[in-house]
């Protein structure tokens, strides 16, 4: 047990490690800019006051370290600073939309889990058949396909054609449960295909690897159903791969989640980010990203955990390669 | 085994996927040949139809695909976004590929500390989702082109660093090399004359996946307006500049965004084909 917790701690302080040259690369990426940044980013137009404002607000003014120290444990008691552009709290700016987003992506997981499973599961029963290599290629297409396109489909047959869901997605102070559910469904449908397609494919993949095992014979040889054993003998086994690709395709809903806000102009923070960098509003972009770092450092954390805790191989420490 | 015989052989899906990337190489090649009116031309009103309600397109104009939101024709626009697009992108792969087998082979044949550095850079840069990270180097260093190419190049040289790593590594404890090394050829012409050659199947599928991951890229970036930017003819862009259209129902965006569609799944065919045909090859089968 002990030596589990050990390498848990171990990974725990390389998370946090990642997280903290994280903050660094962001919040001095603005010293990539040559010369004055101020200056850089307000165009030649700027006055003496905005820049010096600008300047006082990045704090240009002071010693880089106190500085990065300063904006770090702002960013930790959930003061990131000031907005550029209106002068709002970037924390402010955040609540809002931080809650619409995390929404979407849990409507999204919830509807793609299941269902990428379920295929997955189907694939294996059905494999070499026909339906077999429909959904492989078919998810191979849904990979391939950029999010705008899938969106813009699906607006087009399901909102102008048919004239059921919104295309686009408001999110207002009281709206009943059902509303808020009708008004993300085009967005959550189009994050889902994707996530569906990779852990269909992820799903088969792991469960053909076990289907290969000598358990899996003798449970044919003694007759047992195919179905059972795919579910009973082949699925617990397959699990741990696949909590791991379930969590990697949270991460990979943070990329999805920037584009597909766009496209329905959904107010959450994927969308707010975008408007900031056009806007090159400095605080705010720099507190997005590390959000959007800190989930996706968070999630890559707990999917190494779980394969750690479901495989005993794993739990000896790896030795360094000679 | 004859180029034209292997072609032949190919599965189905593989020859849709080679056609597709001949007719868009094509369009890349004789743009200005093929397309009937420039790339920034006004033609005509806002959205005119194309071929499928040719009745009520004014007269002496031949939209194929209908005008855009500043009625210009979207078919010549595709067609020079063809070009635009996918010039841009393979030029960032070309600086990815040179810039991540480069560190890839150093790492390899170095080991020790300098492979230490370099993989725990390498692994810090990807612990950060590509698109955040690029969103970031746009903020502070704006959208333009070149700074385009070169955040994407340096962002997707990390995964061909893993990839060419590995490689160089695997290769180097070659009995060929070994021979090299006792020749006493120096480091640089083992990885040029022992290593490369023995690694270009892979590398050649990476490349291809390299492809369609920057060609993605891009043209997101593009869609939500922080890549290629007007009025210069690009898919991503031009899927944005016409997205409000798709409320009126006329389904102007749909057709750059089915040409980057097109394009990513014809290169992920033949890429598919491609490593299972290498695959084969090498066990004998």
């Amino acid at each position: 047990m002990n030596v589990i917790g050990a390498i848990i701690a171990k990974r725990v302080g390389l998370g946090l490690f990642t997280l903290f040259v994280i903050s660094l690369l962001v919040f001095f990426a603005i010293q990539l800019l040559p010369g004055d940044p101020a200056s850089a980013i307000l165009g030649q137009g700027a006055t003496p006051e905005a820049l010096a404002s600008f300047r006082h607000e990045l704090g240009l003014d002071q010693t880089p370290l106190i500085r990065y120290l300063a904006w770090a444990s702002g960013l930790l008691h959930g003061d990131p600073g000031h907005s550029l552009a209106n002068g709002r709290l970037v924390a402010d700016l955040i609540g809002e939309r931080l809650g619409n987003t995390v929404y979407l992506a849990a409507v999204s997981t919830a509807i793609a889990m299941p269902i990428g499973v379920a295929l997955g599961v189907m694939a294996t029963l059905m494999r070499g058949r026909v339906w077999d290599s429909i959904t492989s290629t078919l998810s191979l297409v849904t990979i391939s396909f950029p999010e705008f396109f899938i969106a813009y489909i699906l607006v087009a047959v399901f909102s102008v054609s048919l004239g059921w869901l919104p295309a686009v997605a408001f999110a207002e102070a009281g709206q009943t449960g059902w509303q808020r559910f009708a008004n993300v469904a085009l967005p959550a449908i189009t994050l889902s295909l994707t996530v569906i397609a990779y852990v269909m494919r992820m799903t088969r993949a792991a469960l053909m690897n076990v289907m290969a095992a000598p358990y899996i014979e003798m449970a044919q040889l003694k007759g047992t159903r195919p179905f059972a054993i795919v579910v009973r003998h082949a699925l617990p086994n397959a699990l741990a791969p696949i909590i791991n690709v379930v969590l990697l395709n949270l991460a990979y809903l943070i990329v999805g989640v920037v584009v597909v806000e766009v496209v329905f102009v959904y107010p959450g923070l994927g969308q707010l980010l975008v408007d900031s960098v056009s806007k090159r509003d400095l605080p705010v972009v720099q507190a997005c990203c590390m959000i959007f770092a800190a989930v996706y450092v968070l999630l890559n954390l707990t999917a190494d955990i779980l394969a750690i805790l479901s495989n005993p191989r794993l739990r000896r420490p790896r030795r360094t390669a000679a | 085994m004859t180029v034209g015989r292997v072609l032949r052989q190919a599965p189905l899906t593989a020859k849709i996927g080679l056609i597709l990337i001949a007719l868009n190489l094509v369009a890349v090649v004789f743009a200005p040949w093929i397309a009937p009116y420039g790339e920034t031309q006004v033609v005509g009103d806002q959205w005119l139809p194309g071929f499928w309600d040719h009745a009520s397109m004014p007269d002496g104009i031949y939209a194929l695909l209908g005008t855009d939101q500043l009625g210009r024709d979207i078919f010549s626009r595709l067609v020079y976004g063809a070009r635009n697009s996918i010039l841009i992108a393979l030029g960032t792969t070309a600086l990815s590929f040179t810039v991540g087998v480069t560190t890839g082979m150093v790492a390899a044949t170095a080991r020790g500390v300098v492979d230490q550095i370099m993989s725990r850079i390498v692994d810090i840069l990807m612990g950060f989702p590509t698109l955040i990270f690029a969103l970031l180097l746009l903020a502070v260093l704006g959208s333009s082109i070149p700074v385009l190419i070169g955040v994407i190049a340096l962002l997707d040289a990390t995964r061909v660093f893993r990839l060419s790593r590995a490689l160089g590594m695997d290769l180097e404890a070659q009995d060929y090399v070994e021979l090299a090394r006792l020749r006493g050829e120096r480091i640089g012409w083992i990885v040029l004359h022992e290593i490369l050659p023995n690694a270009t199947g892979p590398l050649a599928a990476e490349f291809g996946l390299r492809f369609c991951f920057v060609f993605l890229f891009i043209a997101t970036l593009s869609f939500l307006g922080l890549g290629i930017q007007p009025p210069m003819a690009d898919w991503g862009s031009m899927v944005r500049e016409n997205a409000s259209a798709i409320s009126f129902g006329i389904l102007t965006p749909l057709f750059p965004a089915a040409a980057i569609a097109i394009l990513t799944v014809a290169v992920n065919l033949v890429v598919d084909w491609f490593i299972r045909f290498t695959g084969d090859a090498h066990h004998g089968r």
